[in-house]
């Protein structure tokens, strides 16, 4: 543990500093680690869209669930989307009336499943951010002798995001696993450009208190910045190679975030040359406009609008159980995460 | 290689050659019948009695098998009562086509289980059911224990101030039935903790009469077992992270996964609660008794917070351990 950071983090006077935390593992471990309950008033941590199943629309679960009742496709996905609720139906909802939706852990897993089951059309549920389109995006290498594999794609990507949300906060801290895959230029572009200020944070204990010091120090001298501190991962290039695989399979486009609407250039989709994978046009799917729970403030939670205890259904009506929204859902969800780890009245802070 | 056939389960020739070469040939005591029931002298004692049905998938894991478990699985709910276990009966449904030599194997473990806590094993039912039917072998044992003079556990006796001990590195079985099934594609060497725990429960007794809870950790885990006693005894628990036993393979599987080694399956630890003055006693106990060897006082039992369980991080900073979900995974045992 890094006791001088703790330091100075804890004798920060003022003025208020207001940090988004922008990835859904960091709410988690900060939550874990307690870092909330030692903070001083004068720290906000506010937790960002940085979950790729929270801010995923509702019109891609939707999508999802017509391809698997009206299309008799077999979904294959990570668990969490399973219980997202869409418009109508969850996935979950789907299956019971008789829709096939399989859990898999990893892409490959999918591909392996159509090529056991060559009678079935098989849909992987792509999404995420850059950390995970590289081995979404492989499928499509791997199934190259398939013909009954495609996926759904809601792939984005954080450089947008972090435009549309500067004005949220003081600082962000930045993703480490984001920042290992697309390198920091942008970070410097951001702060250089756009006075945007932020510090790639790791996942430890230590690396977060250091990320989260840095970043009271240097707000106190007035001028944008940017430090990577996280070096041992994350390097100013990046990782070319993962780069290189999701833009020889993927294009630029816009893209809906659940909450925070449309921003231009933040998503990717397969490009042309790759559309017999696209379950879109492979199924000819219509232009689906979802509906959200109205009770649901996901979307003011995802832009660190109001806090999951301000929502009137948090722990009441939505919980893990029973969510109603996304963000509920996900392991790394904001709402997930103050409900486990401070969902009761003497824990809020 | 032989196989289990549907004639072995027709209570006919082959039932009884089974019975014979595989069942009584391990089982074999003073009290296995081959008569409708087992008759046996009165304990003499108040009793304690259990019952538990075992699907475990795989049924041979690292560590351990279906078989070794199911002793395991009950001897321990009775040791947690402080009963010592006398007697117990096993049931079998075995998938048709199921290896003879593996039920053997199965069979030979519980031998070995039952011998070093000395429970007897006094009858039995096997059933031979359709291939697909089950999936290889379930087994069901039902026990019965005398509980020690002066011993008296439960879940609702835990009070602020006691100490919290667990017998072992926690969440082994878990991670190792995880690893078997491949599921993750991770390779790791985690054996299962499964082992029969009386006789460590035995040697804490003679010396310890004032134990409030004994608990065996199994599904859930010891975050569930703990967030029960919270919950009977409607008290706080607050447990120091550092202090809580996990094997580094452990740790390094469930980090990878974003799992929690406090909610997954033993079935070889117990929490054990105990006023805090008899808390060193206990350790020295535990950790010559066979194993128990790494047993840790993890928390203590306080009143604030009632109904929850806290945890100290490693920066010092306290906060709630997220209450118990959904089952991790099925078919753990």
């Amino acid at each position: 543990m890094n006791k001088e950071a703790l330091e100075i983090i804890q004798s920060y006077q003022g003025p208020q500093i207001r940090i988004m935390e922008v990835c859904g593992t960091h709410t988690h471990e900060i939550f874990k680690l307690g870092i909330r309950n030692i903070l001083p008033d004068t720290i906000d941590l506010i937790s960002g869209p940085g979950c790729p199943v929270c801010v995923t629309p509702i019109d891609f679960i939707d999508e999802a669930v017509m391809l698997a009742l009206e299309k008799g496709c077999t979904i294959t996905t990570f668990g969490d989307l399973v219980r997202v609720p869409g418009t109508k139906l969850s996935l979950a909802q789907a299956r019971a009336r008789g829709a096939k939706v399989k859990v898999v852990y990893s892409p490959l897993d999918a591909v392996e499943y159509a090529r056991k089951h060559q009678d079935e059309q098989v849909v992987f549920l792509s999404i995420g951010f850059e950390t995970t389109t590289p081995s979404d995006v492989l499928t499509i290498k791997e199934a190259k002798d398939l013909t009954n594999f495609s996926l759904l794609t809601a792939n984005k990507t954080m450089p947008m995001a972090y435009e549309a949300m500067k004005d949220s906060c003081d600082a962000f801290l930045y993703p480490g696993h984001v920042h290992a895959i697309i390198g920091t230029k942008i970070c410097e572009e951001l702060r250089d450009q756009e006075g945007v200020s932020g510090v790639v944070a790791g996942f430890t204990a230590s690396e977060l208190l250091t990320a989260i010091a840095i970043i009271v120090k240097k707000v106190q001298q007035g001028q944008p910045f940017f430090v990577n501190a996280y070096p041992r991962v994350v390097k100013s290039e990046g990782s070319l190679k993962a780069q290189d695989i999701i833009y020889t399979y993927m294009e630029p486009c816009d893209a809906s975030w659940r909450g925070i609407g449309k921003i231009a250039h933040s998503g990717l989709q397969l490009k042309d040359a790759y559309k017999a994978y696209d379950a879109r046009k492979v199924y000819d799917l219509p232009a689906i406009k979802g509906k959200d729970n109205p009770a649901c403030r996901c979307g003011e939670v995802l832009r660190g609008a109001c806090k999951p205890y301000d929502c009137p259904v948090f722990g009441k009506g939505c919980t893990p159980d029973h969510p109603i929204g996304a963000c509920m859902v996900s392991s790394e969800g904001t709402c997930s995460a103050y409900y486990l780890y401070g969902g009761l009245k003497e824990w809020k802070k | 290689m032989e196989k289990v056939t549907l004639a072995h389960g027709s209570g006919g020739q082959a039932t009884a050659e089974l019975i014979d070469k595989v069942f009584k040939h391990h089982l074999n005591n003073e009290y296995f019948t081959a008569d409708d029931a087992s008759v046996l002298p009165n304990p003499q004692a108040t009793l304690a009695m259990s019952t538990d049905g075992f699907i475990v998938s795989p049924p041979f894991f690292n560590g351990g098998n279906i078989g070794k478990l199911s002793i395991c699985g009950t001897v321990n709910d009775l040791a947690c009562m402080g009963a010592k276990p006398l007697y117990m009966t096993c049931a079998f449904v075995i998938e048709e086509g199921f290896d003879m030599d593996q039920l053997e194997e199965i069979v030979a473990s519980m031998e070995k289980c039952a011998k070093e806590v000395g429970v007897k094993i006094v009858a039995g039912d096997t059933k031979v059911a359709g291939k697909g039917q089950v999936d290889q072998v379930f087994i069901t044992t039902t026990g019965v224990g005398a509980i020690k003079d002066g011993i008296k556990t439960s879940g609702a006796y835990a009070k602020a101030g006691d100490a919290i001990i667990v017998t072992g590195d926690i969440g082994r079985h878990g991670t190792c039935i995880l690893l078997e099934r491949d599921d993750y594609g991770i390779e790791a060497n985690v054996s299962s903790d499964c082992a029969p725990l009386w006789n460590a429960v035995d040697a804490l007794t003679d010396k310890v009469k004032d134990v409030h809870v004994i608990r065996d950790a199994t599904r859930g885990g010891v975050g569930t077992v703990l967030y029960e006693i919270a919950r009977e005894a409607n008290v706080g628990i607050k447990l120091e992270n550092k202090k809580i036993p996990v094997a580094e393979e452990v740790r390094g599987v469930t980090g990878m996964l974003g799992l929690d080694p406090l909610y997954l399956a033993c079935e070889g630890r117990m929490v054990i609660v105990v006023p805090a003055c008899e808390a060193d006693q206990t350790l020295q106990i535990l950790h010559q008794s066979k194993h128990t060897e790494n047993a840790a006082l993890i928390g203590y039992v306080t009143d604030e917070h009632p109904g929850h369980v806290t945890i100290t991080t490693e920066i010092g900073s306290e906060t709630l351990l997220p209450p118990p979900g959904n089952e991790l995974l099925p078919r753990i045992c």
